[in-house]
């Protein structure tokens, strides 16, 4: 990554632009969260973030996403708008399936919400769940609904935090699938926070590893998708990624 | 049936005189006492007079109480400011106020319905700001991520959030109102069921007594149903009815 491409021109063009982003918690001689990072996300790219847990990812999401102040010496300039699927769905579960989804909408296109909502809902294929009431979903169908309610606001950066991380192992596979559909129709960029390098290594574009608060590995991933786990180019980019995340599962 | 056959017993004491209608009146008799009080006219009036008190007096209740609720539990300094005196006030046996009561706002409609409206402050304020402080922050989050302001927030995310808690407040309110309104109606009412107890205690007759008491509990039992119907209403995407 040339580091200093955007240093001119922030959010130029779509682009997703974080520089010299620092938090610390505590007394100001603690150590920082967040280290002085820098982060680049070009329109439409699709990049997976990949850390321990304590090294930062958290801060970071939570930063991009507009729930933590950005520190007056850093340049946070984003795409707007910002969408966020979360963890755990956060639905609201006084309202129908299509009400939730309506929610992501902005403002300003709230006239046709129910139109907007069916077409996103169709999208992740629960058109037949529109008044469903959150509570009698499945986890993978809440989920799924937590996608179309980020969608729908057709957004310039797409934070996923952890979104499949709750979902059994089948579930979660056929929502790395969708989200890759969406995300080649819709071609917002992407940011993937996870601790799953397989994860990481089938979905993106660039994977960085995250440690200390700063960015210490950026592997670009040029393969074609869908993205094959057993070819050994697949192998290689995840224990290099292992390595890096202080992991060794075989001698190299 | 053991209730049934509870009456069929006192129906048959009373008419072997092994219960005198002194102590207690025969169901019999309290069934014809009550038609003969409606058709006359006097029960509805009487019935009327109290349910107003109760009307009167749970709308100011229920006012203040949800106002105060929304201070205490929408910031922190309205937490600092209307929770402790409300919290201190509480401990306080609010019938024990009925002779204060009567020194303020002397012995006509005011201290009645004033009676009413502090017992069902309580309940709804202790519920509707536990509600309020119990909404998962996640999902105010959530709403902030997704562009709510403050009134987004309270309208999509706050206010149904807390809705579970303030119908139990309304409940218990309810409750508390007829329990407010039997005390206060002992203190020389000239009209009401209160009133209609008091009188005929005068003149010895339990049916009347009797007749008083069940309307209490017809209203009480009523008012519970009418929370219930709100709960299921208003409450369908919870998951206990989602179920059934």
């Amino acid at each position: 990554m040339d580091a200093n491409l955007h240093l001119d021109a922030p959010g130029r063009n779509g682009t997703a632009h974080v520089r010299h982003l620092t938090r610390r918690f505590g007394p100001a001689d603690a150590r920082p969260v967040l280290d002085a990072l820098d982060l680049d996300i070009q329109p439409g790219e699709f990049v997976a973030l990949l850390g321990a847990s304590g090294s930062g990812k958290t801060t970071l999401l939570r930063t991009l996403a507009g729930l933590d102040p950005v520190p007056e010496d850093a340049v946070v300039a984003l795409p707007r708008p910002v969408a966020v699927a979360f963890q755990q769905p956060l639905l609201l579960p006084w309202k129908s399936v299509w009400r939730n989804v309506a929610l992501g909408l902005p403002e300003d296109a709230r006239g046709d919400a129910r139109a907007r909502a069916e077409a996103a809902l169709a999208e992740v294929g629960l058109s037949h769940r529109l008044d469903a009431w959150p509570a009698t979903l499945s986890g993978g169908e809440a989920q799924r609904v937590a996608l179309a309610r980020a969608l729908v606001r057709e957004p310039g950066l797409l934070l996923l935090d952890e979104p499949f991380a709750a979902l059994d192992a089948l579930t979660r596979l056929r929502m790395h699938a969708l989200v890759l559909d969406l995300w080649a129709r819709h071609r917002p960029a992407t940011l993937l926070v996870t601790h799953d390098v397989d994860e990481a290594v089938a979905l993106a574009d660039r994977v960085l590893v995250l440690a200390g608060g700063r960015i210490v590995l950026d592997l670009p991933n040029d393969a074609a998708r869908p993205r094959r786990r057993d070819t050994a180019s697949f192998a290689a980019m995840r224990d290099r990624l292992l390595d890096r995340l202080g992991v060794r599962e075989h001698a190299a | 049936m053991s209730p049934l056959l509870l009456v069929l017993a006192w129906q048959a004491a009373s008419t072997l005189g092994l219960l005198s209608p002194r102590t207690l009146a025969s169901p019999l008799q309290i069934l014809l006492t009550g038609w003969g009080l409606l058709a006359s006219g006097e029960l509805p009036w009487h019935l009327a007079v109290s349910l107003g008190r109760v009307a009167a007096g749970l709308l100011i209740g229920l006012s203040v109480g949800a106002g105060l609720a929304l201070i205490a539990g929408l910031s922190r300094l309205g937490e600092d400011v209307v929770d402790a005196p409300v919290q201190m006030l509480r401990t306080l046996p609010f019938l024990a106020l009925v002779p204060l009561f009567i020194l303020w706002f002397g012995i006509g409609e005011t201290p009645k319905i004033a009676l009413v409206a502090l017992g069902t402050a309580f309940p709804i304020y202790l519920n509707l700001f536990a509600g309020i402080r119990g909404v998962e922050p996640k999902l105010a989050e959530m709403g902030r991520v997704f562009g709510l302001d403050r009134r987004g927030l309270l309208r999509h995310v706050v206010l149904p959030g807390a809705l579970p808690s303030a119908l139990v407040g309304l409940r218990y309110s309810l409750g508390v109102a007829w329990l407010s309104l039997v005390v206060a109606e002992q203190v020389n009412a000239s009209a009401g069921i209160g009133y209609l107890i008091n009188d005929a205690r005068d003149f010895l007759r339990t049916d009347v007594i009797m007749v008083g008491l069940v309307l209490y509990a017809l209203l009480g039992l009523l008012a519970d149903g009418l929370v219930r119907v709100l709960e299921c209403r208003l409450l369908a995407w919870r998951p206990a009815f989602v179920r059934s």
